[in-house]
């Protein structure tokens, strides 16, 4: 595949590593001489030099023939037109956009970008993870209709332990789509899957129903819930 | 007219000036305040400090109810943002943006944003009067 990344910052820079390391055809257009003299020692002769937005320097990096454009600048505005103009003039086929604004993902979204990725949120998500008062993590949003992956983390004092999938109640248009057992061995689910302690149970649902979800996996037994029944009665 | 200009250059002050004499209601945002500088005292729209990519001070300036949006800042990324921002995200009737580029005007353009390009327009202008120039043979030098 032929990549081309815009920005040789640091994330530009590891990114190209990775790519190059996977076999990936890679090309790092950045801005800034001494960084462009710094990564062409460290990866070789695939800098170019100048600015990424300028379609001069696009159709000079061969944009018309890549398979993906990654934008990693510090800029949004930058990483925005960069997508825009290769999706729309190059035709290029998947786009993805460093957002550094957690806000702009969004906007990115809704102007047609492919894909952003979001340090800030990564970082969050990362630290929600270390902390088990948030059982519920976000893993993905998806585009159109509000609908979310999300994970949640069953603890041991859970009134689901031990329940089968197909006694518990789910939220409206919520689907379990893997369970990932406390092991770390994955598990398709069906509706005589038991629910154990430390279970990951990751979920497509609706974004309003995060706060639904987290109580149907986390609640205690005996608690009622504003979210109605735990399960259904056998 | 409610109008959000931002960008408070050259352009952007001109233009604010003359849309407030005209009896506009008019909005600048600037990234500097001492951009402001450049507006006459007399001048009686709203100035606000601010980085016009950010949704919240777009929001803050109340461009969603403005008639029409002008991105004049000296970064075309940052105009191109901004205006499709206030375009599809705000919905302001009127957005236009400065884009120094005429490549990227040219696809701006087609992907429905109204666009204005200073380098294509005084390139034409040059043109125009190097070829009157040319007709009367190098004498004169009348200029329109």
């Amino acid at each position: 595949m032929y990549v081309v990344v815009v920005g040789g910052g640091k994330v530009g820079y590891h990114l190209a590593k990775a790519l190059l390391q996977d076999g990936h055809e890679v090309l790092i257009i950045e801005r800034d001489r001494a960084r462009c003299e710094h990564l062409e020692a460290e990866l070789g002769d695939i800098v170019l030099r100048g600015d990424g937005s300028e379609v001069v320097t696009m159709e000079k990096a061969g944009f018309n023939r890549a398979d993906m454009v990654v934008a990693v600048t510090g800029d949004d505005e930058d990483n925005l037109v960069i997508c825009q103009v290769a999706k729309a003039h190059f035709r290029v086929p998947r786009t993805v956009a460093l957002v550094n604004d957690p806000k702009n993902a969004e906007i990115f979204h809704r102007l047609g970008i492919d894909h952003t990725v979001n340090a800030t949120d990564a970082i969050l998500a990362q630290i929600e993870q270390e902390l088990p008062v948030h059982a519920l993590i976000h893993l993905l949003s998806m585009r159109g209709g509000g609908l979310e992956m999300v994970e949640v983390r069953i603890p041991p004092q859970a009134a689901v332990v031990g329940r089968k999938l197909r006694e518990v109640l789910l939220p409206q248009q919520s689907i379990v789509v893997l369970i990932i057992e406390e092991d770390g061995s994955p598990k398709a689910p069906d509706p005589d899957t038991v629910l154990r302690p430390g279970d990951k149970v990751m979920l497509v649902t609706r974004s309003e129903n995060e706060e639904a979800l987290r109580e149907v996996f986390t609640r205690p037994p005996g608690y009622t819930s504003p979210y109605g029944p735990l399960t259904i009665s056998r | 007219m409610k109008v959000v200009i931002m960008g408070c250059g050259r352009v952007g002050a001109e233009l604010a000036t003359q849309l407030d004499h005209q009896g506009h209601q008019v909005t600048v945002i600037d990234i500097n305040p001492e951009a402001f500088r450049r507006l006459p005292m007399d001048f009686k729209g709203r100035k606000v400090v601010g980085n016009g990519v950010d949704q919240d001070v777009l929001r803050r300036v109340g461009v969603g109810e403005a008639q029409a949006f002008v991105a004049v800042t000296q970064g075309d990324n940052r105009n191109i943002m901004a205006a499709q921002m206030a375009k599809f995200i705000f919905g302001v009737p009127k957005a236009l943006c400065r884009i120094y580029d005429p490549a990227r005007q040219e696809i701006y353009r087609s992907l429905g944003l109204e666009t204005v390009s200073p380098t294509r327009i005084t390139v034409e202008m040059l043109l125009k009067a190097l070829a009157s120039e040319a007709e009367d043979k190098g004498g004169g030098g009348s200029c329109t």
